[in-house]
């Protein structure tokens, strides 16, 4: 027996329309990108070879693609530069998931235990910060920070150091920048679980023999835990591939990816070995949003 | 006043604090207990004793104070003024994970991330009971509430009525002096609703447990309680058992809060009271329905101004009245009207009768016979009788 279906056909047609976009904006240049890195550079415009030109016919697009290798990929593993790259990048942003996760959840739980209005309120707060550029708000932090900066300037004044510490280019100041730029990202689907809990809940647990402590530690974590996903998800991925903010506040002695990867498109010139820098990126990603995508879809399994 | 008089004085107001079991104390002593929220009172200088293995209800509308005093034998409020007595011993300070005081949650408020198993034994656990303990806890609780097999199923993965069982087995696994039940039926429907009281009466009968309900459903009250406090405004209006909330009620507002009532204002008159025929009656001169003869209540009215109040079913609907000697005649009540309004109801039909008089008033007869021989419809006269021994006088 088939089930009836629910979609008419411009139903159908609208539940398309994404996946058109994603085609059309992520499919198609990731073939471009695939391509290219597994193309050579070469001193041209454009900077690599083969070019495909499918006017010059079959032999020759052929030859094309028998042209096409994966000695790039081979570069990756074989150059510490790049695995240094990819390790620090990972590192930074489980170190940084890591501090906003633990400055993000007891802000979040303060939010959602407040009363209604004032929750409303609290949301403005974490949200406004996004209506000033994020460059313009980097900025600003290279400015407090800076030799001569705000930061200085008060610890001198308070007479708390002899000298101006350096602040800028150390990672102490990109791990400010990243938690700074991405706090909101953590809090609001964190937030947005806890306003869900149940109070009544709580009090079962309370009445159940629990002090508030542990009513906190069985009841209310283990239920945020698809909100710590999302939030730790929705900062890790796009830090791992973060560039203007260790580009701008860290020092230069170790690259993130991010940066490797622009290295080697502007410096280098090197289409190839940046595109297949991104390649890889992008498999490594691609892990924790499948995890992402997994759990989710239990937990709607589990809402049924 | 001299300083010794002024100490003994203060001493008598406040009796000493000192715990003592005397045998006449009941498990459970609300005494003056006072719960304002901002300027709303919303238990206010509430009294009420419950006896161990009692099933009391607490019953009253919406807002009338009785889930906050449920929640303050829970320890989720903290009473503003008075004392919980709980086996002699204060607890209005205890904090809720203290207290050997377990409830029901109206929602059920079941832990959505454990199966039922864990649901059962959290409070078990949070006893630091051994083990082998817990696990014969659960089995004994799953078996009482005879949700045998289902014990590996998340809360999300089972019906209401199996939901409610879990965590009516919650609340008993601690084995608490005195369960709490917050609206625990009102999620289910009608017919599981009636099931499960029953349940509900039979489990606490042979857990010899105190239970305190709360709901807004009188009849859920009357069936499974023993006795029966009603509130509203935070007091209590009366405490009762069934029988005598419905039969007896204390006030006018608890007679017509408490199933269907016809109700008629009037004055005594001193002249026409007395000994009619064998027993004393008051005679009541009403606007609406003429001098309705009453028993004469046991508690002497003061007040001259009355109410008096017949329940529908003690109304009796005849063509021509009932057979009338000279000694009924003056011991019945009869009025006439024309029948106005009728509703079937299964085992009932419902009347309404207006009087001459422009009142209205309700009559139901339990259909006993399948033949409707004896139905009245709309627009026939009829008498309608009671007598006085059916009605209550309420004052003013």
């Amino acid at each position: 027996m088939s089930a009836p279906s629910i979609f008419t056909r411009p139903a159908r047609l609208a539940a398309i329309v994404p996946y058109l976009w994603m085609a059309l904006f992520f499919l198609v240049p990731f073939g471009f990108v695939l391509k290219i890195s597994l193309s050579q550079t070469a001193i041209a415009q454009p900077p690599y070879t083969p070019v495909f030109d499918l006017t010059e016919g079959w032999e020759a697009t052929e030859a094309a693609l028998a042209a096409l290798s994966l000695d790039n990929f081979r570069l990756l593993v074989s150059d510490h530069l790049y695995i240094m790259s990819y390790l620090r990048s990972l590192l930074v942003a489980g170190v940084s998931t890591a501090i906003l996760l633990v400055i993000g959840y007891p802000i979040a739980y303060g939010m959602a235990r407040l009363p209604q209005r004032w929750q409303s309120v609290a949301m403005m707060l974490v949200i406004v910060p996004f209506w000033t550029s994020f460059l313009i708000r980097i900025y600003a932090w290279i400015n407090i920070l800076q030799h001569d900066g705000l930061l200085n300037q008060a610890l001198l004044a308070l007479h708390l150091v002899a000298a101006p510490v350096v602040w800028l280019s150390t990672d102490a100041a990109m791990y400010l920048g990243i938690v700074y730029s991405y706090l909101p990202f953590m809090i609001l689907p964190l937030y947005a679980t806890l306003a869900k809990l149940d109070p009544a809940l709580l009090e079962a647990a309370g009445d159940l023999g629990s002090s508030s402590r542990s009513a906190f530690w069985l009841v209310t974590f283990p239920l945020s835990l698809p909100g710590i996903t999302a939030g730790a998800l929705l900062c890790f991925i796009p830090i791992v591939g973060e560039f203007v903010i260790p580009d701008l506040l860290a020092g230069s002695d170790s690259l993130m990816i991010g940066q490797t990867l622009w290295l080697e498109f502007f410096t280098n010139k090197d289409w190839p070995a940046a595109s297949a820098v991104a390649v890889v990126l992008l498999l490594l990603l691609l892990a924790p949003l499948l995890l992402y995508d997994r759990l989710q879809r239990r937990q709607l399994e589990g809402a049924r | 006043m001299t300083e010794d008089t002024a100490k003994a004085a203060t001493e008598a107001d406040s009796p000493k604090p000192e715990p003592q079991a005397a045998a006449d104390m009941p498990l459970l002593r609300i005494e003056a207990v006072v719960k304002k929220f901002g300027g709303f009172r919303a238990v206010d200088r509430l009294s009420l004793d419950i006896g161990a293995g009692e099933f009391f209800a607490l019953l009253g509308p919406s807002g009338c104070g009785k889930t906050t005093l449920l929640r303050m034998l829970a320890g989720f409020e903290t009473p503003d003024q008075g004392r919980i007595l709980l086996d002699g011993k204060d607890i209005a300070q205890v904090p809720p994970h203290q207290r050997p005081v377990n409830m029901m949650f109206q929602n059920y408020a079941l832990f959505p991330h454990l199966d039922v198993r864990d649901n059962i034994a959290f409070g078990l656990k949070r006893a630091r009971l051994p083990r082998a303990e817990i696990d014969t806890r659960v089995a004994e609780m799953v078996a009482l509430v005879k949700l045998e097999g289902l014990e590996k199923r998340k809360p999300d993965q089972l019906s209401g009525g199996q939901r409610q069982r879990v965590a009516l087995a919650r609340s008993l696994a601690r084995r608490p002096q005195v369960l709490l039940l917050d609206e625990p039926l009102a999620a289910l429907d009608k017919k599981l609703r009636e099931s499960t009281q029953l349940e509900l009466m039979e489990l606490q009968r042979r857990l010899g447990l105190t239970f305190i309900i709360v709901t807004h459903d009188q009849e859920e009250a009357m069936t499974v309680a023993g006795r029966i406090g009603v509130m509203d405004l935070g007091r209590l209006e009366q405490v009762a058992t069934p029988r005598e909330l419905y039969e007896a009620p204390a006030s006018r507002w608890i007679a017509e809060f408490v199933g269907d009532i016809n109700l008629f204002e009037g004055q005594i008159e001193p002249g026409k009271s007395g000994h009619l025929a064998i027993a004393p009656r008051l005679a009541i001169a009403t606007r609406d329905a003429g001098t309705i003869l009453v028993a004469e209540p046991r508690q002497p009215i003061a007040n001259t101004n009355v109410c008096v109040a017949i329940r529908p079913e003690k109304v009796k609907l005849s063509r021509r009245g009932p057979a009338s000697d000279a000694t009924n005649a003056q011991a019945i009540n009869r009025l006439e009207g024309v029948v106005t309004d009728v509703g079937y109801l299964g085992g009932l039909t419902t009347y309404k009768v207006k009087l001459d008089s422009g009142a209205v008033l309700r009559s139901s007869m339990a259909n006993t016979a399948r033949l409707d021989l004896d139905a009245y419809s709309t627009s026939q006269r009829v008498v309608a009788w009671f007598t006085p021994d059916d009605c209550v006088v309420l004052e003013q």
